[in-house]
């Protein structure tokens, strides 16, 4: 079985100048489908600056980046846009959401941009079955400003879906969120991830990092640990746990 | 993308900001409505000026008397009088491709009728002339050749004489006096309404020349001579023609002349050139306003883009390509303008309406004034939408995704 991502030996240097900054010192990293994984590291790792690459934002200084087969250092400002788009999914820690528009419009977004035309017929129907997905069918014609921070994360969630991209990837998702619309939202991932889609997150928090298969940690650009996670979390559990405890505190209140 | 994707698109964020979209627009609105407003005052203005040409006669000559040096001081035109009624024979007999011709003297006088008295102008003229000027006759007839030759003591009046003197009765057959000579009334004229100047046209008494001179203007020479030419084509050539024969008979060169011949074409031209500066500096004067309402587009672009960063980076981050920011930015600001462009055409065929209601100018809206605004508001969002559109274009999608 091939990788979904290949990187071999990958650096990137930046140039701003006077200052050469190595944020990224080879790093050499397989994902298979239907991996879930956790990159962790403090800020200055060179996390962000991977997660880029891995969303072909950004082409590495050197070394090779396999996506699907497809060398990316070769291609353009404009393929990359279209591999994006095409293989890429993408979940932020700030949601975002266009602003008052609405969630079908904003899942919406990427087919839009396909090299395929889509009717808007067929593009409503995707949206409104990737906002089934992720709980929000109802809440279709609702504006972001309308909905709660777990609702707008599922709805980017719904977006990052919307071209069955191959790999999903998440920068801090939960980081703008409270601990029980985290594990909520870590729920929808682990359930996606069961369907088999390869997902990727950037993460700071340990206890979210858990709930993934695997564990990567960066320092100073190096790859310092790849660890399966032994004692895996999962959100359902958790979230029995979370209601029973809210229970028991209005018994004893 | 397709064409489609990014009109819908850039429909969606500008219905997003309706409000700052509409005061965008308004700016085009006011541009373009100015635009046509004035470009339809400055037709109207020049259709009334070719009106009023084309009723001065077809083809028409007209010979003034012209300035006269005695002794070194030389008088205006129509001074001395150097017309006679010699020349206009001359003409009459010589130029065979004068048509028609009247001879022509103004004075003015009190008149009286009815118990009833009213200064007005008197002309005297040929039998032709309301042939010439292609002026109707609402009652009665014309005084003929014999009335001339006979120096008959008989007129035509215009209508704002019969409203002034004759408000109960026919004015035909009745009797007109001319500082105390009486005429009689033999026909009326067809209401003319006012001239370009705002003078009254129908405040007149027209006579035989032949009686103006003798009887009221005690005069022997003529104002002026009207001719009409057989056809367009041999204007030029009857110009020339009597030119050269009034040179030989009052014996003066083209320094001396003391006659002076002008068509109608040149009479029309020169109006036609004064209403034409009209229309061109109003234009530019509500084309200055278009072009402060790009620069509001402009403004109001890149303001958006600015605060749109992060939509640029969301965009870009799922598969937008540059050019395809690049096409929606340019096509909001081109709806925009578009938008504005209609609203404003409609706005200025309105206020000219408006205008030609209350204040009785005469507008013209012209296909070409609409069509020119149209492109040019639609023009003016691609120029000043461009820049914001290409700054757009070119951002970076990890620093757009990271822009607070």
């Amino acid at each position: 079985m091939t990788p979904v991502v290949k990187i071999e030996d990958v650096h990137k240097i930046y140039d701003s100048g006077e200052v050469k900054v190595h944020a990224v010192r080879g790093i050499t990293l397989d994902l298979y489908k239907g991996e879930m994984m956790a990159l962790m590291g403090a800020s200055g790792s060179g996390k962000s600056t991977l997660m880029n690459t891995l969303g072909c934002l950004d082409r590495p200084t050197s070394g090779t980046y396999l996506l699907d087969n497809i060398d990316i250092s070769t291609l353009d400002r404009n393929e990359l846009a279209d591999l994006r788009n095409e293989k890429l999914g993408f979940v932020f820690q700030g949601f975002n959401l266009l602003a008052r528009t609405t969630a079908l419009e904003n899942v919406e977004l990427p087919m839009l941009y396909g090299k395929r035309r889509v009717r808007s017929r067929e593009m409503q129907e995707r949206a409104m079955h990737c906002l089934d997905i992720v709980g929000l069918s109802d809440r279709a014609d609702h504006f972001p400003s309308q909905l709660s921070g777990g609702q707008q994360q599922r709805v980017a969630i719904a977006r990052a879906l919307v071209n069955q991209p191959q790999v999903l990837l998440a920068d801090e998702p939960t980081g703008n969120l409270d601990s029980k619309t985290s594990v909520e939202v870590m729920g929808v991932f682990q359930k996606l991830n069961d369907e088999g889609i390869t997902i990727v997150m950037v993460t700071h928090e340990l206890d979210i990092a858990n709930y993934c298969k695997r564990n990567l940690v960066m320092r100073d650009g190096r790859v310092v640990s790849d660890t399966p996670v032994a004692n895996r979390s999962i959100a359902e559990t958790e979230m029995k746990r979370i209601h029973e405890a809210e229970a028991a505190a209005k018994l004893i209140a | 993308m397709h064409i489609g994707s990014t009109v819908t698109v850039s429909f969606r964020a500008l219905r997003r900001n309706a409000m700052r979209s509409i005061l965008t627009a308004l700016g085009i609105i006011i541009g373009v409505g100015a635009v046509i407003a004035m470009v339809s005052i400055g037709n109207g203005a020049k259709s009334m000026v070719e009106a009023q040409i084309a009723a001065l006669g077809q083809n028409v000559l007209l010979i003034f008397s012209g300035s006269v040096n005695q002794g070194g001081a030389r008088s205006g035109s129509f001074g001395a009088g150097t017309l006679t009624i010699e020349d206009a024979d001359a003409i009459q007999r010589e130029i065979t491709t004068a048509i028609a011709i009247s001879p022509e003297v103004r004075t003015s006088a009190q008149i009286l009728a009815n118990g009833l008295n009213w200064s007005t102008q008197i002309l005297g003229e040929g039998a032709d002339y309301l042939n010439i000027r292609e002026w109707p006759l609402s009652d009665g007839t014309m005084f003929s050749d014999a009335d001339v030759r006979g120096v008959g003591k008989v007129c035509i009046i215009g209508q704002t004489i019969v409203t002034q003197l004759y408000p109960d009765i026919s004015p035909i057959g009745q009797t007109l006096r001319i500082r105390n000579q009486p005429f009689k009334v033999v026909g009326v004229l067809a209401a003319k309404g006012l001239s370009v100047q705002g003078t009254d046209q129908d405040d007149l008494v027209i006579v035989p020349y032949t009686s103006a001179m003798k009887r009221v203007a005690k005069q022997t020479m003529l104002r002026s001579i009207n001719v009409q030419a057989g056809n367009a084509d041999l204007i030029e050539r009857t110009q020339n023609d009597i030119i050269s024969l009034l040179r030989q008979r009052h014996r003066t060169t083209e320094q001396t002349d003391d006659f002076t011949v002008r068509n109608q074409q040149e009479i029309a031209d020169a109006a036609n050139a004064t209403s034409n500066t009209m229309t061109l500096l109003l234009g530019a004067i509500a084309g200055v306003s278009l072009i402060v309402g790009g620069i509001g587009i402009m403004n109001i672009m890149l303001v958006s883009v600015t605060e749109r960063t992060r939509e640029i980076g969301i965009r870009l981050a799922v598969g937008a390509h540059g050019k395809e920011i690049q096409l929606q930015f340019l096509t909001e600001a081109v709806v925009l303008s578009a938008f504005g462009g209609t609203i404003g055409i409609l706005v200025g065929i309105g206020a000219s309406e408006l205008l030609s209601r209350l204040n009785h100018w005469p507008t013209l809206v012209s296909a070409t004034a609409v069509a020119v605004a149209f492109l040019f508001s639609a023009a003016v969002g691609m120029i000043f939408g461009y820049y914001p559109a290409r700054k757009a274009s070119l951002l970076d999608p990890i620093d757009a995704l990271r822009y607070e």
